[in-house]
């Protein structure tokens, strides 16, 4: 299926490539900081473009999707601390873990509906929370320092923060472009019909349970993998990372962005948080905006950034 | 194949970028905390800085200050990201501050990788006094452990046989529980770590304290913590049954809502208003008269040291703050007045220093002060510092 | 055994307050189907309110009075304001809204009364323990939360069960168009209802917060709680909302409690004292999740018979 080259799929080609050319800019100006800002940017609307596929596209209202970011980071964070620091166990660890919790979760949320699907996946969000703040020999509320990052074969040194850059950037990439093929697929069509009529699919012949259920799998394991990322982006790991209301942020980024298109949660992740850096140099009292900012999205811009920019949205 | 070029391209530019030169001015990050309840301790802390560069003409070697002040919100992760903006962002020469050692120590590692000095003016995990030690940090406060242990002396002095320990559950309350433990040579009956920050209500430990019947309780709550933990002891019967010692439960800050419940109650400090050195009278004085209705306390009067401490370092190197080296053996010599008297480092970049025994007491204005009653131990060394590889 | 019985009426009293928050959560919910994230800021402006007040009238009842009616104004305000956009919406937009409210108001807050949080001091006439059995002193303080708030759940009882008010919100709970279809105004009807939740809420804030804080936030942490609660309880149903409080209420108090004593049998001191509050906190949610698979209405639905 060709991309239409539409003005939505233009600004966020040309926001990659922004992205892409952004540590030269750093080079030229010596703003190190912006790296450091641009890698969390990256990260997070790696996170945020999950949560598009499970929200935007599948219509599943999970409000525990940053237990994920928690889980994919302390797989990191606790095989580094007991001194295995190869990346190469880490992550596959931490993809492994994530899809698990996604696995379970998913089978028992997905029985219910409506606010009681919400309020499920943020019970369960909370458990994995209380479960990383109640052990002791992780640091518990306080934190876990990793004293290395994951360590991968020579010419990849995750601690030369360009090179983790372009990393990071490579996975949002890909993680971009799978979304958008399983969303254009026919497993993506059932999500998508589910979403809007779960009756009339499952009449047609589609086990919506079980489709829906991989989405979340799927959905759950790539924000494992943003986890990763920011463990070692941050050097640090606390049971904050999963708190409900990050969960909270992540959705803003996909609602802001405009949920259930391709760039939406880029748009978002980037909008958000690039605000959030230009408006606490402004005033300190920025969220005083934020907030109301959010809920005019909600009552009048439903399509979020990416419905500005296009007419419709698809889907 | 991109990447690899546009990797090198970057590694060129860098290379030809200008050669560092001599400060033009000094800059400063200071992370404490300036939200919630606690927040009169990082006021304090920053009033105390304020001064301290008031005293020296608001320059350092001749260079003008500039500090940029951030709110670690009481919590690790935000610390952490402060310090790598104070870092990154604001290219700060030196680090000041934290007051929780959850907080450091989540920080730390960011000052210790872009070689960036961290003076801590509170907090003191073990770990930055032991095996985490860093030739780029330094403490003008204490080592967590140093305070209680000298708490654990006294006790001794008291012929206490029987303790029981109540603390918070985070870093700094661990290792206050074990000071007391590693000096105290009496029988400790039972040990209570709460939840921290969330849990305020104390009944439960009181109650199992209660049961066991000791000859003394020691506790540590710093904060609003420490108020409410005098007030329910007073209210669950123990004042005047058990005896209390305590370390950052009553200070300078907490003593105006705690009044009467403090009375008697002992704690052990390195610094107390009173000191009679001449740095300190005119640290107490000064501040009386910047800041009328408030007084200094031990938090601001370890950051006041602190300021003096970095502004001896520039002078000695005369501003040239590129030289790592010679920064750092400038801020070992600890050439500085310090408002606790002498002042020197141990190989592990932790204070020497006396510990006193302080009481609150009324003074003649009927206002609640801390008093210096007795020396409990001098020239006191931290536990851990045959840990550190900085010998 | 004095340390079993002052637990248990610990462990009621947080109950209680969670009740006074679950029930105007639960109401609105049950209601309007509005999700409602904003609760606890409207919990945290009864603290705020509470504090300010009693430090102008010098007088902590007066102010606690004063705190109810400003939170109660609030909380009509917010209905008027932003809520009568959302009803019929999708729960998301609910979610997202409610969400910004409470970015707004902890910014407000912050605005207003500045960071540093704030302290509400008890009178001395409460500071003080009362001797409820031989060997149990309990703090006064807290005897009063369990008074009032038994007070509170007796009237709220009063009022759903026997007069025309309360008759319209359990109608309008199991079957909203047909009120709406007999002519009943409905637009008053959810604006006093979303005041009357408000009140509570702002009720809860102000009486934890001589004993525990008024600070920025506040809300978030307990609002979860409160819509664990709601969860448990079924939506709409008031008396749901009560017994699934007291249960919450003393799982976490006596989980807290006694996990430590439990855990340190086997594990060393600080790992218990790490792993206690958690579990307790995880039976909470844990209790839900199993409610929700088996029971999905809650214990006491609103919208059986």
């Amino acid at each position: 299926m060709i991309p239409t080259l539409n003005l939505r799929t233009v600004v966020g080609l040309l926001l990659l490539l922004a992205l892409l050319l952004l540590p030269l800019y750093v080079e030229l100006t010596g703003s190190r900081f912006l790296l450091t800002l641009f890698t969390r940017i990256v990260i997070l609307a790696l996170a945020a473009v999950s949560l598009n596929l499970l929200l935007g596209y599948g219509g599943m209202m999970s409000f525990g999707h940053a237990a994920y970011l928690g889980i994919g980071g302390y797989a990191v964070g606790i095989l580094a601390f007991e001194g295995i620091t190869s990346g190469f166990v880490q992550w596959p660890v931490a993809l492994l873990v994530s899809a698990f919790f996604a696995f379970v979760i998913g089978a028992l949320s997905l029985r219910t509906r409506g606010i009681y699907f919400i309020m499920i996946t943020l019970a369960f969000a909370q458990m994995a929370y209380y479960i990383v703040a109640g052990l002791a020999r992780y640091g518990g509320d306080d934190g876990l320092t990793i004293q290395k990052r994951s360590q991968f074969i020579a010419p990849i040194n995750l601690s030369n923060k360009v090179q983790f850059y372009y990393i990071c950037l490579a996975l949002l990439c890909a993680a971009i472009y799978l979304v958008w093929r399983i969303v254009n697929s026919r497993f993506g069509m059932a999500i998508q019909g589910a979403r809007s009529n779960d009756m009339r699919m499952r009449a047609i012949g589609f086990p919506t349970y079980r489709y829906q259920l991989i989405c979340f799998v799927i959905a759950g394991t790539l924000c494992g993998l943003a986890g990763a990322l920011l463990a070692n982006h941050t050097d640090f790991v606390s049971p904050a990372m999963m708190y409900w209301t990050r969960s909270g942020d992540l959705i803003i980024m996909v609602v802001l962005g405009g949920m259930g298109s391709t760039f939406g949660p880029l748009f978002g992740a980037v909008a958000l948080l690039v605000l959030e850096e230009v408006l606490s140099g402004i005033t300190e009292y920025w969220q005083i905006i934020l907030g109301p900012l959010l809920l005019l999205v909600v009552l009048f811009a439903r399509g979020g950034i990416d419905g500005l920019l296009g007419k419709a949205r698809h889907g | 194949m991109r990447k690899v070029l546009l990797a090198a391209s970057a590694v060129a530019l860098l290379a030809a970028g200008p050669a560092v030169a001599q400060n033009k001015s000094i800059k400063i990050g200071f992370v404490s905390t300036f939200s919630g309840p606690v927040a009169v301790i990082g006021n304090d802390m920053r009033n105390s800085f304020e001064l301290a560069l008031d005293h020296m003409g608001r320059k350092m070697g001749g260079l003008p200050v500039e500090v940029v002040y951030e709110d670690d919100t009481f919590k690790p992760e935000v610390g952490k990201q402060k310090t790598d903006k104070l870092i990154e962002s604001d290219k700060v020469d030196f680090i000041v501050g934290y007051i929780w050692s959850n907080v450091l120590l989540a920080s730390m590692k960011s000052a210790v990788d872009a070689k960036t000095f961290l003076i801590t003016s509170n907090a003191g995990p073990h770990q930055i006094a032991g095996e985490q030690c860093s030739p780029f940090i330094f403490s003008t406060s204490w080592q967590n452990d140093q305070t209680p242990q000298a708490m654990g002396h006294y006790m001794n002095q008291k012929d206490v046989k029987t303790a029981f320990l109540i603390g918070p559950n985070y870093a700094a309350g661990k290792d206050m529980l074990g000071g007391v433990a590693s000096t105290f040579k009496g029988k400790i009956v039972g040990q209570e770590l709460t939840k921290w920050p969330d849990q305020l209500d104390f009944s439960a430990e009181l109650a199992k304290a209660k049961a066991e019947k000791p000859d003394a309780i020691f506790v540590f709550y710093p904060g609003k913590a420490g108020v409410q933990f005098l007030s329910q002891y007073a209210q669950s019967g123990l004042k005047g049954q058990i005896p209390l010692y305590t370390a950052f439960t009553i200070d300078e800050l907490s003593l105006p809502l705690q009044k009467d419940l403090a009375l008697g109650v002992p704690g052990a400090q390195q610094w107390v208003n009173d000191l009679p050195n001449e740095a300190n009278k005119k640290f107490v004085a000064d501040y009386l008269k910047k800041y009328p209705g408030l007084r200094p306390s031990f938090y601001g009067a370890q950051t006041y040291d602190a300021a003096n401490l970095i502004a001896s370092a520039v002078a000695a190197t005369k501003g040239n703050l590129s030289d790592k080296a010679a920064v750092q053996k400038a801020l070992e010599k600890a050439d500085f007045k310090s408002v606790r008297g002498n002042f020197r480092f141990n190989t592990n970049h932790m204070p020497i220093q006396n510990f006193y025994l302080q009481e609150a007491v009324k003074d003649a204005d009927g206002n609640f002060v801390l008093k210096t009653v007795a020396t409990i131990v001098e020239d006191n060394q931290d536990r851990f510092v045959t840990q550190c590889h900085m010998r | 055994m004095t340390l079993f019985i002052e637990q248990c009426l610990n462990g009621l009293q947080f109950g209680l307050l969670l009740f006074l928050l679950a029930a105007g959560l639960t109401l609105v919910l049950g209601i309007m189907d509005l999700v409602n994230l904003a609760h606890g800021s409207l919990y945290m402006l009864g603290a705020y309110f509470a504090a300010t007040f009693a430090a102008w009238t010098g007088s902590f009842v007066f102010g606690a009075v004063l705190a109810l009616g400003a939170t109660l104004l609030v909380g009509m305000a917010v209905e008027v304001i932003v809520m009568r956009r959302l009803y019929g919406r999708d729960h998301l937009d609910h979610v997202l809204a409610t969400f910004g409210l409470i970015l707004f108001f902890d910014e407000l807050v912050r605005l207003i009364w500045g960071a540093g949080g704030m302290s509400l001091p008890l009178p001395s006439w409460l500071n003080t323990s009362v001797r409820i059995l031989p060997g149990v002193d309990y703090s006064a303080y807290k005897l009063s939360i369990i008074v009032v708030s038994l007070g509170v759940a007796a009237f709220l009882y009063f009022l759903v069960m026997r007069t025309r008010l309360g008759m319209l919100i359990r109608a309008g709970a199991s079957n909203r168009e047909m009120v709406g279809a007999l002519g009943v105004n409905i637009k008053l009807l959810f604006t006093l209802v979303f005041g009357l939740g408000a009140a509570l809420a702002g009720l809860a804030g102000l009486m934890q917060a001589p004993i525990l804080t008024v600070q920025i936030g506040m809300g978030e942490n307990i609002l979860i709680l409160a819509f664990v609660i709601t969860v448990i309880g079924g939506m709409g149903s008031i008396r749901g909302a009560f017994v699934a409080a007291i249960l919450v209420g003393f799982i976490d108090t006596l989980g807290r409690a006694y996990f430590t004593d439990l855990l340190r049998l086997t594990f060393s001191k600080e790992t218990a004292a790490t792993a206690a509050p958690a579990l307790s906190s995880m039976l909470i949610y844990l209790l839900m999740a199993i409610v929700l698979i088996i029971r999905p209405e809650g214990l006491f639905p609103a919208n059986s018979k």
